[in-house]
């Protein structure tokens, strides 16, 4: 049995101690804002915080949630998440979507660490998330929106 | 990108203005939308009592913006608020949904827009003429004293007023005008606006739902093992182990290979892992890339057959240069994030499916004939796709009928979720076809190009597929596209052609022929104007005739905004190309910097000419996407076949993907036009590559052959 907490929910799973935490909040928890792209921690479709911290759920065994603190796009909240999303919306980011829950995550993690990024701070934190449509421009241009907007 | 204050006031309008999309979840709800929308006038438009305009798209939309930009030719005709519109996918139906451009429901070669701007108006002009004769039967009004504006229905005279919600009821026993008018450029209201998309809201906070998301009752998650060389097939399978993990519930062989059944996704990838399959590569392709090359290089040294001929070729006997090149472009995949997958149901001889699927028309014959029942008795709800890139768009129909064949091969009724890794992906085919192409010009002492040669060498995409019948016998012209069909004037030229035969699968890839041959043409061309002395925008605005003027526009324009002085400047070079692709024209200008040897590409301008520009900011959208999936490829992407015929990348560790330190600052300029639009999903791509190629050669002095650029560099 793995204990942990998804979006403040308290879970106790009898699941494979290696299953990878992606296909528990997809096929068990019906999570499905995390999304799989790689398997191999390539491409960052599937971040999720995990004890406030970005990871790559597709790699990280369900063994290593005992007793952890697990958010998703689903169950984000905060000053930072209400900027990013905001921005991403008045900027039109997404093209197929697939991995703009990863971004997301990834650009929130940023905006809690550092409040106002340099377009360096920007390529070192969402290096790890492949955009395949190349919304990158837009993606760059919504992290400094929604930092503005934190600034008041 | 400009956010204009237009933009800002509909985001504004409302906190809820932009609505997470309704799913069609089941053939009830497809069809049944009339139901809760007592106002439908036509397969495209459903009006609920709630004032809510939901229009079925015909289209997939899998990025390119499809559900905003359909909705908006029926909101702009229908005099609807932007506020009010929703979209949801079409169901398969040919007979109601299909491509005008096709003759039958899909999507591909950039043509939603094309196709649909006069039909989607035309529903949106009729609805609303019976919204209006319903208002004036109601209020006892002539028709034509009445106003419609942003959703509201109108009489000055009596004040009277009303939105669409409270009209439904009485519009829908109105007759359906047959030829309703249409509005002139100069009373567009949303046509020409930077309108918010319809689908962003539910991809940015987790709600929008993909075929993976679905979760039927009692579902079971396949997976395939497919064999390693192309062509080969199941000799035997010992499923022992397979069947010992935990959720593996059975294992079947299908035509693909073998499939296996859990009743989770990472139970099926621990049973595929287990399972022990022999091959057999009789009928297998065996050769490694570089013997694929080499047949390839043989086949255009032999000039291959004649696919376009101008004057005499052979009569240019004594140019005062000759300049020759060969270009080699690999294999490449298309890799959407969203691997392929397909959700299908079978129930007391029905079959019901939901997936991205972009050619429903000859999916539903496939998967009726595959389980042998009657068309009508398999339903297609098309989902939105994460991404394509023309990977979904397939002739073969072989992800559905791989669906198919795994309900019928479970010999139970059920729902089944097939699910392709990164790894089936990126190892399972349907490539850009390699290729290989020889130039050769002759030019004169005084700067002319006497002669241009250009013979290209490759797989048919269309060939062995459903859509070869469209050929006629004909060359398929998706194989040299863009090498044929130059607006410039050569003394003389041919195009030839040779097409290569191999088990490998190959398919459309974002811009298709261009993909290779604007490469082709738009570097060699450059290196011929640079071996004359002449400049890369003067020396191509010299070879146009007067009458190109949609091709001068955008070549002007990207000069105009990038500045241009020359190849180089600052310490930086600059390129540029020009391509014309699925009747839209665009001109790019690359600015690329050496770092420790390898270009780096700070900056791009484009000029795009589409015709009517319906949602700029979405076509800027498609130009920024496309310059970076073709940086992407032109970079880093091959897929390569190591001697005895297997793929030698798996995942993105060995087939990287641009990441956001290499995209470039993007500037599209959009020619102002009248002229019908046409598409934009593809054509930002084929200009990339070469200006990029003539941009590093100004740069660096080396000219770049063989692609990609960085072979070997993982970044």
């Amino acid at each position: 049995m793995t204990k942990f907490q998804v979006n403040g929910r308290d879970y106790d799973l009898d699941i494979d101690p290696d299953t990878p935490l992606l296909w528990v909040l997809r096929d068990e928890l019906r999570l499905t804002g995390t999304k799989f792209g790689c398997g191999v921690a390539q491409c960052g479709a599937c971040t999720v915080m995990l004890d406030g911290v970005p990871r790559r759920s597709c790699v990280t065994p369900i063994s290593a949630v005992e007793g952890s603190e697990v958010t998703t796009i689903e169950g984000m909240e905060g000053p930072e998440i209400t900027a990013v999303q905001a921005a991403w919306n008045e900027i039109d980011v997404p093209q197929c979507g697939w991995c703009q829950s990863g971004q997301i995550m990834s650009a929130t993690a940023l905006l809690q660490q550092v409040p106002s990024p340099t377009d360096d701070d920007i390529n070192n934190a969402m290096a790890g998330n492949i955009c395949r449509c190349a919304t990158y421009v837009r993606i760059r241009q919504a992290i400094h929106a929604a930092a503005k907007t934190l600034e008041g | 990108m400009n956010v204009s204050t237009t933009r800002r006031g509909f985001l504004a309008g409302g906190a809820g203005l932009m609505i997470a999309l309704s799913l069609p979840m089941g053939r009830a709800r497809a069809q049944g939308a009339a139901a809760t929308a007592p106002f439908a006038p036509n397969a495209f438009i459903r009006i609920g009592t709630d004032d809510l305009v939901t229009v079925m798209i015909k289209h997939i939309e899998m990025g390119q913006g499809p559900y905003t930009g359909l909705s908006t030719l029926v909101a702009e005709e229908l005099d609807a608020d932007w506020s009010q519109m929703r979209a949801e996918g079409a169901p398969a139906d040919a007979k109601l949904y299909a491509n005008l451009a096709f003759g039958a429901q899909g999507t591909g070669g950039s043509t939603a827009m094309a196709n649909s701007y006069m039909q989607m108006r035309k529903a949106g002009a009729a609805a609303r003429a019976m919204l209006v004769a319903a208002a004036a039967a109601e209020w006892g009004v002539p028709a034509e004293e009445i106003t419609v504006k942003a959703g509201v229905v109108a009489h000055e005279a009596s004040g009277k007023t009303s939105g669409f919600g409270a009209l439904t009821e009485a519009a829908a026993k109105q007759a359906v005008p047959e030829d309703p008018p249409l509005k002139t450029a100069k009373d567009f209201v949303l046509i020409g606006k930077d309108l918010p998309r319809l689908d962003t809201k539910s991809k940015t906070d987790g709600t929008a739902i993909f075929t993976m998301d679905v979760y039927r009752d009692g579902m079971l998650t396949v997976l395939v093992a497919h064999p390693p060389k192309f062509g080969a097939k199941v000799k035997s399978v010992d499923d022992k182990a397979a069947l010992a993990v935990k959720g593996v519930e059975m294992v079947r062989p299908i035509s693909s290979g073998v499939a296996v059944y859990a009743t989770n996704t990472y139970a099926a990838m621990k049973g595929r892992e287990a399972l022990v399959v022999e091959w057999d590569d009789a009928g297998a392709e065996t050769r490694g890339t570089d013997e694929i090359y080499a047949s390839l290089a043989q086949m255009v040294a032999e000039g291959g057959k004649t696919v376009e001929e101008q004057g005499d070729i052979a009569a240019v006997t004594n140019p005062a240069q000759v300049i020759e090149a060969e270009f080699r472009f690999p294999y490449l995949a298309h890799a959407p994030l969203e691997p392929l997958d397909a959700v299908i149901e079978t129930k007391g001889g029905k079959a019901e499916m939901w997936y991205g699927c972009q050619f429903p028309t000859f999916d539903h014959m496939a998967v009726a004939t595959t389980l042998g029942i009657p068309i009508e008795d398999v339903s297609i709800n098309v989902l939105m796709a994460g991404g394509s890139f023309g990977r979904r768009a397939q002739g073969s129909s072989h992800l559905a009928i791989e669906a198919a064949e795994i309900a019928k091969a479970a010999g139970r009724d059920g729902a089944f979720k097939l699910v392709w890794t990164r790894e089936d992906d990126l190892k399972g085919g349907y490539y850009r076809p390699i290729t290989v192409h020889k130039l050769r010009a002759g030019i004169s002492d005084d700067g002319k190009i006497l002669s241009w040669e250009n013979v290209v060498a490759n797989q048919s995409i269309l060939t062995g597929t459903p859509m070869a019948a469209m050929l006629k016998g004909a060359p398929d012209s998706t194989s040299f596209e863009g090498s044929s069909g130059l607006p410039y004037q050569f003394g003389a030229r041919r195009i030839g052609w040779g097409q290569m035969e191999s088990p490998v699968s190959v398919l459309w890839w974002r811009s298709v022929g261009h993909t290779h041959t604007a490469y082709a043409v738009e570097a060699f061309l450059d290196e011929v104007l640079e071996a004359m002395g002449k400049d890369s925008i003067a020396g191509r605005l010299e070879l146009l005739p007067p009458e190109a003027t949609r091709e001068r526009g955008v070549i002007e324009k990207v000069a105009e905004i990038s500045g241009w002085t020359g190849r180089t400047r600052d310490g930086k070079g600059y390129g540029m190309a020009y391509t014309k692709s699925f009747d839209t024209y665009v001109a790019e200008v690359v600015e690329v910097e050496d770092r420790g040897g390898k270009p780096h590409v700070t900056k791009v301008w484009c000029a795009v000419d589409c015709g009517v520009a319906v949602n700029p900011d979405v076509i800027r959208a498609q130009m920024e996407g496309g310059i970076g999936y073709a940086l992407s490829a032109v970079l880093h992407s091959k897929i390569t076949m190591a001697p005895g015929g297997e793929v030698e990348q798996s995942n993105f560790h060995d087939y990287p993907m641009l990441r956001i330190s290499e995209m470039p600052e993007v500037e599209v300029a959009i020619i102002q036009s009248d002229a019908d639009p046409t598409g934009v999903g593809e054509p930002g791509v084929p200009p990339l590559g070469p200006a990029l190629a003539n941009a590093w050669r100004a740069l660096s002095g080396q000219k770049q052959h063989q692609l990609p650029f960085l072979a070997g560099v993982i970044s």
